[in-house]
């Protein structure tokens, strides 16, 4: 370590000369399959429908004033804003939101339990809290459906205890689109709270205790700022794909718990969907989650200047 | 330090351990109730018949079984080939974002890399189907196999790239300075070293696969399924209890496939 | 020089802007230790990663018995590396570590195993072949790494501050046994170390370097009693260093002025200088009665050492000294602020560039 020189010090140079070579299958595969079609999805939400599936190559901006404004039945009357999808994507934030809200209340104090367990505990904790997340995703959330049906197990099991009489009605509920979300993504929110927790540094509570400070004037003012950065990324690992989610809202939720994802998927089904009207509501996705993620990455090089 | 004073533990916080228990419970239920109701006699999901194991029988040889056996082949080979192919792709990418020094394109390089996690996968549905329809590739295996493969990339290159992380460069060149050639250094010495991070990778890539639902729903085409799509199909129609038996032994392959890759990182952290 | 194995030849090393290296030359001697002593970022490890092969050069040449081996790779240079955190091959056994040059030049496994052993056996490690280096103790797997560079029986051994990783005690012991490995191989070692003492204690020959020179080659006795310059001075062991007003320089020997008026003699490698600095060593000052001294001070804070004591003493002109002297029962010491003679011990001091 000593004597290394500035410039040299990375020295992990051993394969300089061939980075095209060993990059070339990445970049094709992933530009290929993923950039360029996100870019001709982007083209597609200007190009006119087909009514069979699919468009027709002539420039218009028909999908996003379909989006956003009103024009009554026929298309002549002043425009108005259209409440029907800025609803859906309302929905969907609010949806995403409150997921997020959900998984942090319960994944931080979960993942504080297991990072203060000793070493071994601790494997074994992160191993029971990881192991769902490894399990199918639409098993998963056909297990929640079956389990909270009203003529499921958990009202069955409530019914026959008395301690209700008639069924909770979950299913098909916002509350039911909730649950299977939070279901879904928890260990996104438990993962990267567990890896800042267990890097904090305990003594910084023991001055704070020292210096008066109550337990929750601690958990206040000394742990949540400095596990700050873990919440943050654990909030965004569950908002992102919450916000994007199909299968919780589509199969738990009602009607009126249509999100963004079945709104999309509508689209690209069979002979009345819209395509470029689909890929104008995937690009306004998108845009919602490069922001989030643009906030993301500036407060986290703000974070590292400082 | 017995009675007298009771010590702070500021470790500890009233509630957390309930709530944790709570977090477990949602966490369990829904795959228990799930398991037991797969080896419930009766007919009917709803009531309890006894013990059997009917419906596991029925996944083999039951009137579906033709259909699921072949929606599972499906999935299986997907996810080998997508798997394998992203864990090569990202295997050969994390060697020259480690070892290739300095470069211009890396941080975009960075970034693509980790562009099929940033992209809403209802979005990269979208995109893909539009791409492969616009391309003119009907859908089918084929196109499935692509957009795996795509996907599995940065889920194959996260536990690959922290593996590399920790290799020190070193090593290579002990072996080099031992007349070992490049090509028998990485052979005889970085793979080697690199391999328990592999192997994540591919069990990473492979699980991921197997999982999607959305993506393939979107680029299979008419006739073509994969495991999970033909689970979303049969459940739209009503939650049957062969869908049980068949949740639950996905659900032990699962819980199989954790056990291995854990164990696995267990030994890779000896050998260290 | 007769004898040289390997011969560096006015090498440059350039990272972007930064120049590590500023033409280098030093020559090597067969069954030499030769060791490159200097402080981080002096460019000695650059020097030996530029012998290996790791880094390619700006400029020069590095001979191997005559043969440029500059442009070759390091798996075409007979020259082996000792890491300094061992580099050990965590996957392979102790056995196979060892083999691995042998095999990667051709050795059938019967005749490489058999090699490896003498290897090991050198380092008194044969009980540990089945090992893998993670079952080893620091000290086990420098041994380790020391015989698996040795296994192909190199030309010139590099070490890259080996010892840096062990614990004081045990690098006292292994600094003896190095040597004598070294004595019994008759291979060239190339040793690398900030440390002086190591350095002192093991080396043949010593080139210090800093800011990518190389100040003075040497035999430990020359780098400590006749530094070529002032970093060496004051790199090495501990010194005074006085400026002094230089009276006249011939024939190695100069005359100066001591602070106080008193002239001494000195030798010098100045051939014509009218300031210079004067480096005397702490532990070759003796206190005196002030009508004997060569220098007049105030004594200052003591700092008990064991063995030694160390006096500060202040000049007139507000410079402070160094004085070591031995803890022994008819050691007189004065109190904080008395008056002192300091003697200089004859030859103690020596003049070099101001």
């Amino acid at each position: 370590m000593a004597a290394m020189a500035p410039g040299g010090a990375s020295g992990s140079d051993i394969y300089k000369g061939n980075a095209v070579k060993l990059l070339l299958p990445t970049w094709l595969v992933i530009g290929v399959f993923l950039l360029i079609p996100v870019m001709l999805m982007a083209v597609y939400s200007f190009l006119t429908k087909e009514f069979r599936g699919g468009v027709i190559w002539e420039f218009t901006l028909t999908a996003y004033d379909q989006f956003f404004l009103n024009r009554g039945l026929f298309g002549d009357d002043p425009a108005s804003i259209e409440w029907t999808y800025i609803g859906i994507f309302w929905r969907s934030i609010w949806q995403a939101g409150l997921a997020t809200i959900l998984c942090l209340l319960i994944g931080f104090p979960t993942a504080w339990f297991i990072a203060t367990r000793d070493a071994r505990m601790r494997t074994v904790w992160l191993l029971i809290v990881t192991v769902p997340y490894w399990v199918n995703l639409l098993i998963r959330t056909v297990s929640m459906k079956f389990l909270i049906r009203d003529e499921g197990p958990l009202n069955a099991a409530l019914m026959w205890s008395g301690i209700i009489d008639a069924p909770l009605g979950i299913i098909n509920t916002n509350l039911a689109v909730q649950l299977g979300l939070f279901y879904s993504y928890l260990p996104f929110m438990v993962l990267p709270v567990y890896a800042a927790v267990e890097r904090y540094d305990f003594s910084l509570s023991e001055a704070a205790a020292d210096l008066y400070a109550s337990r929750w004037t601690i958990l206040r003012l000394v742990i949540l700022p400095v596990v700050k950065p873990g919440i943050i990324a654990g909030c965004i690992l569950v908002f992102v794909p919450s916000l994007g989610a199909f299968l919780a809202p589509d199969l738990l939720g009602g009607a009126k718990s249509f999100m963004i994802g079945s709104l999309i998927e509508e689209q690209f089904k069979g002979a009345a969907g819209n395509w470029p009207f689909g890929a104008a509501s995937a690009m306004i996705l998108m845009a919602i989650v490069m922001i989030v993620l643009l906030a993301y990455a500036r407060s986290q090089t703000r974070e590292t200047r400082t | 330090m017995s009675g007298g004073m009771k010590q702070l533990d500021l470790r500890r916080f009233p509630g957390f351990f309930a709530i944790t228990l709570a977090c477990v419970a949602v966490l369990y239920a829904p795959l228990m109730v799930v398991a037991v109701y797969s080896v419930n006699e009766s007919t009917s999901i709803t009531r309890w018949g006894g013990f059997s194991l009917a419906w596991y029988a029925d996944v083999f040889t039951g009137p579906e079984s033709p259909k699921f056996q072949r929606a599972a082949m499906n999935s299986i080979i997907i996810a080998v080939l997508a798997g394998t192919g992203a864990t090569i792709i990202a295997t050969s990418a994390a060697v020259a974002m480690h070892r290739a020094g300095r470069f211009r394109a890396k941080t975009a390089t960075f970034a693509l890399i980790n562009l099929p996690l940033m992209v809403p996968e209802v979005v990269t549905a979208v995109a893909s189907l539009i791409f492969f329809t616009a391309i003119g590739f009907s859908g089918g295996i084929g196109t499935i196999l692509l957009a795996h493969l795509t996907f599995c990339i940065p889920f194959a290159y996260l536990p690959i790239a922290a593996r590399m992380q920790s290799i020190s460069d070193s090593y290579e060149q002990a072996a080099m300075d031992l007349y070992a050639t490049p090509r028998e250094a990485f052979r005889l010495i970085l793979l080697p070293l690199m391999r328990p991070g592999i192997f994540s990778g591919f069990l990473l890539a492979f699980i991921i696969s197997l999982d999607d639902f959305l993506i393939t729903n979107f680029v299979k085409g008419a006739g073509v399924e994969t495991l999970p799509t033909a689970i979303f199909g049969a459940v739209k129609q009503g939650i049957k209890p062969n869908i049980m038996a068949i949740s639950t032994l996905m659900l032990g392959v699962s819980v199989a496939f954790v056990t291995l890759s854990w164990l696995i990182g267990r030994s890779g952290q000896k050998t260290q | 020089m007769i004898g040289t194995v390997i011969s560096i030849d006015r090498v440059e090393k350039r990272f972007g802007t930064f120049t590590a290296l500023h033409g280098v030359s030093v020559d090597i001697a067969d069954n030499e230790f030769f060791t490159l002593l200097g402080p981080s970022g002096c460019g000695k490890t650059t020097l030996l990663r530029c012998i290996a092969g790791f880094e390619p050069v700006s400029g020069g040449q590095i001979r191997l018995n005559g043969e440029d081996i500059a442009p070759l790779p390091p798996y075409r240079r007979p020259v082996n590396t000792v890491f300094q955190h061992y580099a050990l091959f965590p996957h392979m056994t102790v056995l196979e570590n060892a083999m691995f040059g042998l095999q990667r030049l051709g050795w059938g496994v019967v005749d490489a195993e058999g090699r490896a052993r003498q290897a090991l056996e050198l380092v008194h490690l044969s009980a540990f072949l089945k090992r893998r280096p993670g079952q080893l103790s620091g000290g086990q797997q420098q041994r380790v790494a020391l015989a698996r560079a040795l296994a192909p029986e190199p030309r010139v051994l590099l070490l890259d501050e080996p010892l840096s990783a062990l614990d004081l005690k045990l690098r006292q012991a292994v600094r003896m046994e190095l040597k004598q490995i070294q004595r019994e191989t008759g291979i060239a070692f190339v040793f690398v170390t900030h440390d002086q003492e190591e350095a002192l204690t093991m080396s043949d020959r010593i080139a210090v370097m800093s800011d990518g020179r190389v100040q003075q080659v040497g035999t430990p006795r020359e780098i400590y009693e006749s530094p070529a310059n002032r970093f060496v001075a004051d790199f090495i062991g501990e010194t005074n260093l006085i400026e002094v007003p230089v009276l006249n320089i011939s024939n190695g020997l100069a005359e100066v002025s001591l602070p106080g008026g008193r002239a001494i003699q000195c030798p010098t490698r100045l051939v014509d200088a009218t300031q210079g600095v004067l480096s005397v060593r702490p532990e070759r000052i003796d206190l005196c009665a002030p009508s004997e001294a060569d220098l007049i001070a105030t004594a200052g804070a003591q700092v008990y050492l064991g063995t030694d004591i160390q006096l500060k003493a202040h000049l007139a002109g507000g410079e402070q000294m160094t004085v070591r002297l031995q803890n022994a029962a008819a050691t007189v010491l004065p109190q904080s602020g008395a008056r002192l003679g300091l003697r200089l011990e004859a030859g103690a001091a020596r003049l070099l560039a101001a």
